[in-house]
């Protein structure tokens, strides 16, 4: 098996070196609190103004908690738990934590109360800091299952005044406490010091709980230098320094947020900047204008879907002037982004279109000064992936694992690919097994899953590689490797044609009108397909058409919404159809599903990624009926509400029947039948 | 936000009395000898049918009816009526039962709005921009922010208030009136015409409200569930007269109530 190797391409030029002597994240402050002093290391805009801490303002912030942390009883070995939006003080938390040898745990802050239960009981943690009342409900709700915690401390005190502080502090009392151990005893600060100086880069640093595709999640070990030197390597492929701006706005207990705006922000030492509300993140970032950007591909997908139900709105001049130059763009634009040679008259259509659409398109993106971008997560539709690089966006592709603090592969400047993920990182070696599984071994590799030898044992080798899950190949003209899917999601139909259900899914998730997709087939006759609509665009186009509605459920149901859904796949079809290998794994049927696919729901993962499985067993009547032919079939599903309380949604579910594409493949198969 | 410097009542004294207060336009008796209180720090609420005169009894009592007979009581002064600006100046603020807000002006400069008393310069100061009166509009706005932080709507401060659906209207017409600072704060069926998750999000604020700023509170709500969870007392009007006065659990045990609402066989 050939195994490729990320070289160190001389990349480290104009970087900060990586610190020999600072290898644990709250030694890396005490050195950024040096060289960076007065720069800002993190910004948070509240009450409408960006409020900014240098590095040395985060350092006596993190002192100050971490001391009082240590009063609360928080020690070395300990786990906490870290769960709330992206708040400065909740980073400074997971230093504070780290500083005294305890291992904070984030979680998703969106998650119900159940959920939390399981991961807050089997990390057992002593201390649960949080955002405010809210998470500090929940936790209360499930106190009896959690027999190792002592404490909740929460940063927004507002709705807490009447509640039992007995184990209930704030951060403000928190660091309060801090700052009066070393007021009465400047011996604490000694102390804290040598705590510090105790840590090792061996040491556990964090645990991520993986949102899981399947089965309950498990809980990703790893050490600071497993985070420190992903992180800093990564710095270094895409020569990230401190003058880059980032905003924090992807779950804490995600490992991209973790990585991207906690470890190397630590390495580099540039700016993080956490918005005012989830709501806000879109103005706040044009605010910033950032640098450097990490999302799933859902982010940019959304950013497409609101720019065209806008343009579908617009003036009828505006609207011919956006689609004119989008067309130029789509020709030209990634072509002009990779340094190719273009015509003279394409260039300065293309500047035209830069001044007129390109340029404040990019501006409300909050985008104009990207220099590097990333999706990453999960597989990017190609046309949503071009239509950012035609703008001249730097959107890249990334693929990366909790289990390998982020980086295997990523693609370097000016090899760019739609239907690559790239070559593999620096440090980083990757290997494609004979059936096709992808294996990584790097200096990111994790620890072991927490208290589950056995899951670890099946997926680490005993020589350090790591089995991905993920089937792909590397493409022998770029030399880049290309995922094709989950490694267990790829299937086959019944007469033996591959089927690859995400790439399918990809292909219709590019149209606005569609949200979500699940596809259908493996060990089946044909490919079905059910559809969840995008409420804002399909929304916006029945108010356009006259379409009348009351509920979600009604909309998803109507035969005009049928009609259009109807057009997408057969547009789908045809492009299967010029794809040789895919052409008979095209659409036969499909149905709009009456609800909005939700995680609170368990249907998708905390990270929005579709449970195929569970999903599949959800909805058994529908998947029947697609395939034995009938025209509807009634379901009826429990629901989840967002404060937790559960009903029920039924509804009839009309199917229909979809004529595939001409193209040599299936053809033929049409005449066998 | 604080209570206002100056102000020394404790919860639980007596912010307002309203005294044998008759009210009658024409020859509808809108309000009949009607007598109640409303001590500091208190969810009071007024309930009663359709045209019992609960929109009125709180027009009385912030000053856009003057009535005919009785006498109200505000932080210690007695007077015959209360005129609207008195009113506003001692500390009384309210929402309204239809919307009231500049439409066409966005969020933030609806809830600047409500400042407009707390500014001490000069029209031409304002104009100006400069010295301290910028220094000034820097405060207001700094408050201003504090409560659009409070209700959780910093999305859509840049917005004209007409575009927003209704629910956050109504929030903003809160924000309106908390920019007063006020002592009382009437609310005119906060909750008409909302969702079932609009309404418990309001509800949250209106005890937040209560419990952070320390704000008495009136309100006016037609819906029993939201009533009796939130008040702390709570006074029935039926036809213009005063017909049950207490505790929720007292009012929802009391016969006089269950025949308004009900209806009785005669």
């Amino acid at each position: 098996m050939p195994v490729a190797s990320g070289a160190r391409a001389g990349a480290e030029a104009g970087q900060a070196a990586l610190a020999p002597d600072a290898d644990t994240f709250p030694k890396l402050l005490l050195r950024n609190a040096e060289i960076f002093a007065a720069r800002a290391a993190i910004r948070h805009k509240d009450l409408g103004i960006w409020q900014a801490w240098t590095w040395r303002q985060v350092r006596d912030e993190v002192i100050a908690f971490s001391i009082g942390l240590a009063e609360l009883g928080l020690a070395r070995g300990d786990r906490f738990a870290v769960i709330g939006r992206n708040k400065p003080r909740l980073y400074w938390a997971m230093c504070a934590g780290q500083a005294l040898g305890a291992v904070p745990v984030p979680l998703y802050a969106d998650s119900v109360a159940d959920e939390m239960a399981f991961v807050l009981a089997h990390a057992e943690v002593k201390l649960a800091i949080v955002e405010d009342q809210e998470q500090v409900d929940k936790i209360l709700s499930i106190q009896d299952k959690l027999t190792a915690i002592t404490g909740i401390v929460y940063d927004e005190p507002r709705g807490l005044r009447d509640y039992d502080h007995a184990r209930l502090s704030s951060i403000d009392d928190v660091q309060g406490r801090g700052r009066d151990a070393v007021a009465s005893d400047p011996a604490r600060t000694t102390w804290w010091e040598q705590q510090v100086a105790a840590g090792r880069g061996s040491d556990l640093a964090i645990i991520l709980y993986t949102s899981g595709t399947t089965g309950r999640p498990k809980g990703v070990m790893l050490s600071h230098d497993n985070v420190r030197i992903s992180a800093h390597n990564g710095n270094a492929y895409d020569r990230l320094d401190a003058n880059e701006e980032v905003i924090a706005y992807l779950p804490l207990a995600w490992v991209g947020d973790h990585i991207f705006s906690y470890a190397q922000s630590y390495d580099a030492g540039f700016c993080v900047n956490c918005p005012e509300a989830p709501e806000t993140v879109v103005e706040d970032r044009r605010e910033i204008g950032t640098t450097y950007a990490f999302a799933p591909p859902r982010i940019y997908e959304n950013l497409i879907t609101l720019t065209m139900v806008r343009m579908d709105d617009a003036g009828a001049l505006k609207r011919r002037m956006f689609h004119f130059f989008i067309a130029v763009a789509r020709r030209w634009g990634e072509k002009i982004l990779n340094q190719e040679k273009v015509p003279l008259y394409a260039r300065a259509l293309y500047r035209v279109g830069d001044l007129l659409v390109y340029g404040p398109l990019k501006n409300r993106f909050g985008l104009s000064r990207i220099r590097v971008a990333y999706t990453a997560g999960e597989a990017i539709g190609p046309e949503i992936f071009r239509f950012f690089r035609a703008l001249g966006i730097n959107l890249k592709q990334l693929y990366g694992a909790t289990e390998a603090s982020v980086y295997i592969t990523a693609q370097p400047d000016g090899e760019i690919y739609a239907d690559t993920v790239g070559k593999p990182n620096i440090d980083v070696d990757v290997k494609v097994t004979d059936d096709g599984e992808i294996l990584f071994r790097s200096p990111g590799v994790f620890l072991g899953y927490y208290k589950d030898p056995e899951k670890t044992a099946e997926t680490k080798t005993p020589d350090g590689w790591v089995r991905s899950g993920d089937a792909g190949f590397f493409d022998p003209g770029t030399g880049h490797l290309k995922i094709i899917d989950r490694a267990k999601d790829v299937g086959r139909l019944n007469d033996g044609t591959l089927f690859a259900p995400k790439y399918i899914e990809n292909k219709l998730k590019f149209y606005p009108n569609i949200r979500e997709v699940v596809a259908l087939g493996d060990k089946r006759d044909a490919v079905c397909v059910m559809v969840n609509i995008d409420m804002t665009a399909v929304g916006s186009w029945a108010e356009r058409n006259n379409v009348v509605y009351g509920s979600y459920q009604e909309l998803a149901a109507h035969p005009a919404v049928y009609d259009m859904i109807g057009r997408h796949i057969e547009e789908v079809n045809r492009s299967l159809a010029a794809e040789g290998v895919m052409a008979s794994a095209q659409i036969r049927r499909f149905l709009v599903l009456h609800k909005e696919l939700d995680a609170d729901d368990g249907e998708l993962t905390r990270t929005l990624k579709v449970r195929r499985a569970f999903i599949a067993e959800r909805y058994a009547p529908l998947l029947t009926a697609l395939y034995d032919g009938s025209q509807e079939a009634a379901v009826s599903t429990e629901v989840t509400f967002e404060d937790g309380r559960k009903g029920t949604i039924s509804a009839r579910v009309r199917i229909r029947d979809i004529r595939p594409a001409g193209g040599a493949g299936a053809a033929a198969r049409e005449n066998a039948a | 936000m604080r209570a206002p410097a100056g102000n020394t009542m404790e919860a639980g004294d007596l912010l307002l009395a309203v005294d044998n207060v008759s009210l009658a336009f024409g020859g509808v008796r809108a309000l009949r000898d009607v007598s109640f209180d409303i001590s500091k720090g208190e969810i009071r609420a007024i309930i009663g049918p359709n045209g019992a005169g609960k929109t009125s009894m709180l027009n009385v009592v912030n000053g856009f009816y003057q009535p005919q007979q009785g006498s109200i009581t505000f932080k210690g002064a007695t007077r015959a009526k209360m005129r609207p600006f008195e009113a506003a100046r001692g500390g009384i603020a309210r929402t309204f039962q239809n919307v009231a807000l500049f439409k066409g002006m966005t969020v933030l400069d609806n809830i600047m709005a409500g400042r407009t008393l707390k500014m001490h310069r000069g029209f031409f100061w304002q104009l100006l921009r400069h010295g301290p009166a910028l220094a000034e509009e820097v405060e207001h706005r700094r408050r201003v922010e504090d409560i659009i932080d409070f209700l959780q709507i910093p999305h859509i401060r840049k917005i004209p208030v007409g575009k927003l659906p209704y629910g956050l209207q109504k929030r903003v017409e809160l924000g309106r009136a908390l920019a007063m600072e006020p002592d009382l704060l009437l609310l005119d069926e906060p909750m008409a015409g909302m969702n079932l998750e609009e309404k418990e999000d309001m509800s949250r604020f209106i005890v937040d409200v209560n419990n952070h700023y320390g704000t008495t509170i009136a309100l006016i709500e037609h819906d029993m569930g939201v009533v009796m969870d939130l008040s702390d007392r709570i006074v029935v009007l039926d036809h213009g007269i005063k017909i049950a006065d207490g505790t929720p659990s007292e009012v929802q045990n009391d016969q006089a109530v269950i025949e308004a609402y009900l209806g009785v066989a005669h």
